[in-house]
């Protein structure tokens, strides 16, 4: 790598935020065993993360000491059950910036969160008299994009297929960017929302959004943006992004799985009619009807996964003591080293941006002729955990041409040696495939 | 984990030299023909297999495909062990190779019945292959359904 002076006056490498990471590391029991008599090399973070022991402490403990019902106690568990769990959404709300927690619902992952806009729209294309906004006909459209992962592209069709509105969607260029060179003739008048991946999961493109929610505004849709892959990696700011909505889910940033979140302006929720129905999301039921809370207890029926959420807010306080710029800042430096290692592997062949920039620490790739699954099983063999597949993206699997890919993925853990362990192991894939 | 148990050098040697790999149409045209198309959801292998029979013998079991190794070799072995026997002959070693790849590693292959198919013993101790070495085998069932031949009614959960 060549070095290049920055000019004076100019922000300096050393002004980086920086944590320790070894330190980091000793937060993660997990981190300690052995794979196949191997050190574990995790590089599957975009799939799950792993968890601190400060979540895993207090979840146990929610579960040991203060277990109850939430929002319908009078007693001292209750309340404290309650207190944790929104105390959790409000951490939360702090963390994406949200302006009030009640804009914050949670949901069981992201696919649930966006499948709860999409069926409000359903559900508003039933009823004359819903918010114009999110009634679907015929000759309506929804935009999304070719590098969604099937949890944004599947709602959506169905969506589709019930109200009779289209479904259309950004192409992805050569060289894995969200291709917006059609911008204007794919956002249109006709567009209800768009519904759009912040960075992807199998690409690692970090979609640059202005330009598109300038033209959403324009035209006055809706632009949810599907932040899975982004809001454990990355600082976000809502309000800054100019979203309506967005999702993310807690599994992926050292939080439990069962716990996600949807996020939407305060006034487009209270404009959505409810999805599920049950206890907790109702005003009043009678025989002959009934009325709903307003958000976020109208999209929450039933009882919530309230140790998850409680677990997540403690995944929050973790990420937002070590800093979330500088958990982009090393998985930056990450990328960049491992995209310098990776091409030193003869025969390998990077999906998506191949510069560290507009991208995140997930460099999906192909070795050779030699199909992922055996790549992912040598590899295993020595310890190293990547992910193998389609990644729940196939039309960017299609896109470039190959049935699955190899994908290594980053958190606040990684270390380089971690990307050695890698380069070494598909090494040895190439011994014996080649 | 011993990485040759499972990558046996009959399966790389299946797989970088393929037998009867192509998908072909039958030599006598009173045969019946029919195949099916496979798809593991999880990783997006596919193999197409087709046979040709005439409701007896298995003239031909073809197959195409895009996999990984343990896929493409199992659908090697497959046409190597099917192709030209009895319906009823077929049967029992799709049957001993789904005994085989459902066996956990427990099970000890014969090999006057599994030819090359043996070398598959080690994937059953890997369930996140098991699919793929029964990926063919499970198409070859649905086209030889097709075909009018019956064969090994056992579904496999792997």
């Amino acid at each position: 790598m060549t070095s290049i002076a920055i000019p004076p006056g100019m922000p300096q490498y050393g002004d980086v935020p920086r944590y320790d990471v070894a330190k980091v590391r000793a937060d993660f029991p997990i981190l300690d065993r052995e794979v196949n008599g191997h050190r574990l090399v995790y590089l599957d973070s975009a799939n799950t993360s792993h968890k601190p022991r400060q979540v895993l402490d207090v979840l146990a403990e929610h579960y040991a000491m203060h277990n109850a019902n939430v929002s319908r106690s009078v007693h001292t568990l209750g309340t404290e059950a309650t207190e944790a769990y929104e105390g959790a959404r409000a951490k939360v709300a702090a963390f994406i910036n949200a302006p009030s927690a009640d804009e914050v619902v949670f949901t069981k992952n992201s696919t649930e969160a966006i499948n709860i806009v999409a069926y409000a729209f359903s559900n508003a294309s039933l009823r004359p008299d819903a918010d114009p906004r999110f009634r679907l006909g015929p000759g309506d459209e929804v935009v999304i994009s070719e590098m969604e992962h099937h949890s944004n592209i599947v709602p959506w069709q169905l969506l589709c297929e019930r109200t009779g509105a289209t479904l259309r969607w950004f192409p992805v260029t050569d060289q894995g960017r969200l291709d917006e060179s059609g911008l204007a003739e794919l956002v249109t008048e006709r567009t209800k929302i768009v519904s759009m991946v912040h960075m992807s999961n199998i690409l690692g493109t970090v979609n640059a959004t202005s330009r598109i929610t300038q033209r959403v505004r324009e035209v006055g849709a809706l632009l949810l943006l599907d932040c899975s892959q982004s809001v454990p990696h990355m600082p976000m700011d809502v309000v800054d992004y100019d979203a309506d909505f967005i999702v993310f889910t807690g599994h992926k940033m050292c939080g439990p799985t069962g716990i996600g979140v949807l996020w939407g302006r305060s006034e487009l929720l209270a404009a959505m009619p409810p999805v599920l129905g049950g206890g907790s999301m109702i005003e009043t039921v009678t025989m002959a009807g009934s009325t709903f809370a307003a958000p976020p207890a109208r999209f929450e029926a039933g009882t919530p996964p309230i140790a998850e959420a409680v677990a997540l807010g403690a995944a929050v306080d973790y990420l937002t003591g070590i800093g979330m710029r500088a958990i982009q800042w090393h998985e930056k430096e990450l990328t960049a080293y491992a995209l310098d290692a990776l091409g030193t592997v003869p025969g390998l062949r990077i999906f998506g941006p191949a510069v560290p920039v507009g991208r995140g620490g997930t460099i999906s790739f192909a070795l050779g002729d030699i199909h992922p699954h055996d790549v992912g099983q040598v590899l295993d063999s020595l310890g190293v955990q990547v992910r193998v597949g389609h990644h729940c993206a196939r039309p960017v699997c299609t896109r470039f041409g190959v049935p699955a890919m190899t994908r290594a993925s980053f958190y606040l853990y990684t270390t380089t040696e971690e990307i050695d362990a890698l380069v070494a192991g598909l090494e040895q894939a190439r011994k014996v495939f080649d | 984990m011993q990485l040759d148990q499972l990558y046996q050098e009959i399966i790389l040697d299946h797989y970088k030299h393929p037998h009867g790999r192509g998908l072909r149409d039958a030599d006598d045209p009173a045969d019946r023909v029919a195949e099916a198309h496979h798809v593991n959801p999880t990783c997006g292998d596919e193999v197409t297999v087709r046979v040709a029979t005439d409701g007896e013998v298995l003239h031909d079991v073809s197959y195409d495909g895009m996999g990984c190794s343990i896929s493409q070799a199992s659908a090697s072995v497959l046409h190597e062990l099917l192709t030209g026997r009895d319906a009823d002959e077929a049967y029992r070693v799709h049957e001993a190779f789904v005994e085989l790849m459902s066996g956990r590693g427990q099970v000890t292959p014969d090999e006057d019945v599994l030819g090359d198919g043996v070398a598959f013993a080690g994937v059953a101790r890997y369930p996140a292959r098991v699919k793929c070495a029964l990926l063919p085998w499970m198409a070859f069932k649905d086209a030889a359904a097709r075909a009018g031949v019956g064969v090994s009614p056992s579904e496999v959960k792997a």
